[in-house]
C-alpha cells in the first residue's frame, strides 16, 4: 500500500487547497451555463433576488451548484469507504450495483405507488441500495473474497445487469414511468430544486457520522483482515458500520440526481495520491475532490451540449470509464 | 493469477482431445441441442396473440395449411423465430470463441465491451439517421449492420490494445472491457437523451434486446455472417484447442499465435455485430450458452457447434416464453438477463471450492 510520508501540516495544506478548489468550482458553476454571467452579475443576483438575473441565479444556478456539491461530496466519501472496506481499487457504488439497486427501487415506487416525491424516493433508494450492496458483498465474500478486484467487480456487474433488466421491464411496460425514468436515470442536476433536500441531508449526515466512526477500522483493515483482527478490531461491526455509511451516502445522492457513477471510483484515487492512504485525511480529501469533480463535469455538460445540455451522469460515465481503464492499466490492481 | 493456472490444466485435457475426433458425449449434446432448437422453434411459431397448435404449424410449414394460418406462420412468426435462432447461434458461437481465446469464461462479447460498441454504432445510426425507426426501413437495414460492425471492431481493437502489455492477461482484458462498456454506454445514453422521445423509446426498447422488430430484411445479414464465419471458426478449432495451453506452448507446437488470435477475434466480433444489429444486445446468451454446453459435454473448452445451437435454444425459448407466458410484450433480452445474471452470480459464489470458473 503506497503510504505518503507527508507530514500532517502538509496534508492539512492539501485539504485547504482542495477546499479552495471547491470554492473556485462553485463560482465557475454559478457563472457558466447557457448564458455566461460575470462575477458581478452573479453577486447582484445572489444578493438581490428581485432582479431578472436573480431568478436565473436562484432558480437554476444555485440549486444545481448546491446539489452538485452535496452529491459529489457524498459519493466521494462513499467511494473512499467502499475502497477501504473492500481493499479493492475498483470499488465504486455505481460499478458495484448499489446505484442500480437504488434505481430499481425508485422505479418500482414510480410504477406501483405512482409517486416520485423526494421523500418516498429517498426511502426507496435507501432500501434498494442496502439490498444491492448486501447482495454484492455477500456474493463476493462467498466467492474468493472481497480483496480480489475481479470477482467483486464482476459480481457488481452481474447484479447491476439483473437489476437493470428488471428496471427496463418496468419502464418499458409503462409510458409515464419511462418519461420519469429517462431523465432521472442518467443522473442529472438540471431541473432539480432544493425542495425536500433537507430529508436527503439528514440521511447524508447520518452516513457521514458512520463514515467518521469507521475511519479507525478502515486504517486497521488496510493492514489486512487478520492483522486488523489481531489489533482488536471487531470485523463484523467494522463491516456493518462501513456498509451503513456506503448505503446512506449513496442513497441520499442517488435520490437527488439519479445514479451517478465513477465519482466514488475517481475521487479516492486522486485523494490517495495527494494525502496518502491514511483514512483520517483520505475521507475529507475524497469528499472535496468529489464535489469539485462533479461540478466540473456538470459545467462541461452544460457547455458541450449547446441548447440541450448533456447530463452530468453521462459526462461522468464517459470520462469515468476511461479513468477505470487507466487504473487497470497501471497494473497495480492488487496493490491496495 | 491462480485462476489461469487451473484453466491451463483444463486446457490440457481439451488439447489432448482436440486431435482425436469428437467425443461421443459432445455428439450427443449437439444432437440434443439441435432437437431442442427445432422443437422450440415450432413452439415459438405456435404461440402468440393468435395461437396455433404445433401440428397446425407443421402442416402449414409443409404447405398444407389454411390461408389464415399461412399468413400468420410465414409473414408474422417465421421471420421472428428464424431471426431468434440465427441471432442466438451467432451469440453462442461468438461467446464460445472469446471464452476459449481468452481462456476465461467471463470473457464474453458483453463483458469485453464489443456488444456495447455494436450497440453504440447501431443507436447512432438510429438516432442520427433522424427518421422514424423501423428495422425494415431501407437505409437503416443497409446501414445498421455495417455501422454496428464498425463500432464492434473499433471497440475490440481499442480494448485489446489497452489490455496489451507485452501480452494479454485475461483479467486485465475483462476489466478494461468493463471500463469500455461504461464509456460506450454513457455515449449511448447521451445519444438517447438527445433524441426525440419516440426515437428514444424505440432505442431503449431495442437496447434491451428484442425480436419484436425483426423482419426478413434484418435476418439476412445474420445468416450471411454465420454462413461465412462458421467454416472459418471450425477450421480454427484445432488451433483453439492448442492455444488453451498458453502462448509459449502454442508457438512451440507451430501455431501462428497472432494470426490465429486475429482470426478468432474478428470472427467473434462480426458475429456479435450481426446479432446486435438484428435484435439489439441480447445479454448473457454469449456467456451462458457455451458454459452450459461445456458442463453438459464435460469438455475443457466449449464445443463450438453445440454452443451455437444452445444459443439458438436460449433465444428462441426465451422469446417463446416471453410471448406465451409473460404478460405484455417482454423483450427476450430481459428474460435472458434474468436467467443469465443469477447464473453468473452462482458461478462466482462457487469460486472458492473450485478456485476457477472453468
Amino acid at each position: 500500500m503506497p503510504r505518503s510520508v507527508a507530514t500532517s501540516s502538509r496534508r492539512a495544506l492539501v485539504l485547504v487547497v482542495l477546499g479552495l478548489g471547491v470554492l473556485v468550482m462553485t463560482v465557475v458553476s454559478l457563472m457558466l451555463g447557457s448564458n455566461l454571467l460575470g462575477v458581478g452579475t452573479v453577486l447582484t443576483g445572489l444578493f438581490d433576488p428581485s432582479q431578472d438575473v436573480g431568478s436565473v441565479v436562484w432558480g437554476s444556478r444555485v440549486p444545481r451548484t448546491v446539489l452538485g456539491l452535496f452529491v459529489g461530496f457524498c459519493l466521494g466519501i462513499a467511494g473512499a469507504v467502499m475502497q477501504g472496506q473492500t481493499r479493492n481499487p475498483l470499488a465504486d457504488p455505481g460499478i458495484f450495483g448499489v446505484s442500480a439497486g437504488a434505481s430499481l427501487a425508485v422505479v418500482i415506487g414510480v410504477y406501483v405507488l405512482g409517486t416520485s416525491s423526494i421523500t418516498t424516493t429517498l426511502w426507496l433508494a435507501l432500501a434498494g441500495a442496502a439490498v444491492a450492496s448486501v447482495v454484492v458483498f455477500g456474493v463476493a465474500a462467498l466467492g474468493r473474497g472481497l480483496s480480489s478486484p475481479v470477482p467483486l467487480a464482476i459480481a457488481g456487474t452481474a447484479v447491476s445487469a439483473l437489476l437493470i433488466a428488471l428496471t427496463s421491464y418496468l419502464v418499458l411496460s409503462d409510458e409515464t414511468t419511462l418519461a420519469a425514468y429517462r431523465i432521472w436515470v442518467v443522473g442529472s442536476l438540471s431541473g432539480r430544486t432544493l425542495d425536500g433536500v433537507d430529508a436527503a441531508l439528514l440521511f447524508a449526515v447520518a452516513g457521514l457520522v458512520f463514515a467518521a466512526a469507521n475511519i479507525r477500522s478502515l486504517n486497521n483493515l488496510a493492514l489486512g483482515t487478520e492483522l486488523a483482527h489481531g489489533l482488536g478490531e471487531n470485523l463484523l461491526r467494522a463491516r456493518l458500520v462501513g456498509l451503513a455509511a456506503i448505503t446512506l451516502l449513496t442513497a441520499s445522492a442517488v435520490a437527488i440526481t439519479g445514479p451517478i457513477g465513477f465519482i466514488g471510483l475517481t475521487a479516492p484515487h486522486i485523494g490517495r495520491s495527494l494525502v496518502g492512504g491514511d483514512h483520517y485525511w483520505l475521507l475529507p480529501a475524497s469528499g472535496l475532490i468529489g464535489a469539485s469533480l462533479l461540478l466540473a463535469c456538470d459545467v462541461i455538460g452544460r457547455l458541450i451540449g449547446g441548447n440541450a445540455e448533456v447530463s452530468v451522469g453521462v459526462v461522468l460515465t464517459v470520462l469515468g470509464g476511461i479513468v477505470f481503464i487507466a487504473i487497470v492499466r497501471r497494473g497495480r490492481i492488487a496493490a491496495l | 493469477m491462480t485462476g489461469l493456472d487451473t484453466n491451463r490444466t483444463a486446457g490440457v485435457s481439451a488439447g489432448n482431445r482436440a486431435g482425436r475426433g469428437v467425443p461421443a458425449r459432445v455428439v450427443a449434446v449437439t444432437v440434443a441441442c439441435l432437437l431442442a432448437a427445432v422443437a422450440l422453434a415450432l413452439v415459438g411459431i405456435a404461440v402468440g396473440s393468435s395461437s396455433l397448435t404445433v401440428p397446425d404449424v407443421v402442416r402449414t410449414l409443409f404447405g398444407g395449411g389454411s390461408p389464415a394460418h399461412e399468413l400468420v406462420v410465414f409473414e408474422l412468426r417465421l421471420p421472428r423465430v428464424v431471426g431468434g435462432l440465427l441471432v442466438g447461434a451467432a451469440l453462442g458461437l461468438a461467446g464460445a470463441l472469446t471464452q476459449t481465446f481468452a481462456r476465461n469464461p467471463l470473457a464474453t462479447p458483453d463483458i469485453l465491451g464489443v456488444t456495447s460498441g455494436a450497440a453504440l454504432g447501431a443507436v447512432s445510426a438510429i438516432v442520427l439517421a433522424g427518421g422514424s425507426y423501423t428495422v425494415g426501413a431501407g437505409l437503416l437495414t443497409l446501414g445498421l449492420p455495417a455501422v454496428a460492425t464498425l463500432g464492434a471492431l473499433g471497440t475490440a481493437a481499442v480494448v485489446y490494445g489497452f489490455a496489451w502489455r507485452g501480452g494479454v492477461d485475461s483479467y486485465r482484458l475483462i476489466l478494461i472491457g468493463i471500463g469500455a462498456t461504461a464509456t460506450l454506454g454513457g455515449l449511448t445514453s447521451y445519444l438517447i437523451a438527445r433524441a426525440q422521445i419516440t426515437e428514444a423509446a424505440a432505442a431503449s426498447q431495442w437496447l434491451v434486446g428484442s425480436l419484436s422488430g425483426i423482419s426478413w430484411a434484418s435476418v439476412w445479414p445474420v445468416l450471411l455472417a454465420l454462413v461465412v464465419i462458421v467454416p472459418i471458426a471450425l477450421a480454427q478449432s484445432a488451433n483453439l484447442g492448442i492455444s488453451q495451453l498458453g502462448d509459449d506452448i502454442s508457438v512451440g507446437l507451430g501455431v501462428a499465435v497472432q494470426r490465429h488470435r486475429l482470426i478468432v477475434i474478428v470472427c467473434a466480433v462480426v458475429l456479435t455485430a450481426a446479432a446486435v444489429s438484428a435484435s439489439g444486445p441480447i445479454e448473457f446468451v454469449a456467456f451462458v450458452a457455451p458454459q452450459i454446453v461445456r458442463r453438459l459435454a464435460r469438455t475443457g473448452r466449449p464445443p463450438l457447434v453445440s454452443s451455437a445451437l444452445m444459443g439458438a435454444v436460449i433465444v428462441t425459448g426465451g422469446d417463446a416464453f416471453a410471448r406465451g407466458v409473460l404478460p405484455g410484450e417482454v423483450p427476450v433480452g430481459i428474460v435472458t438477463a434474468v436467467i443469465g445474471a443469477p447464473y453468473l452470480i452462482w458461478l462466482l459464489t462457487r469460486r472458492k471450492e473450485r478456485e476457477s470458473l472453468s
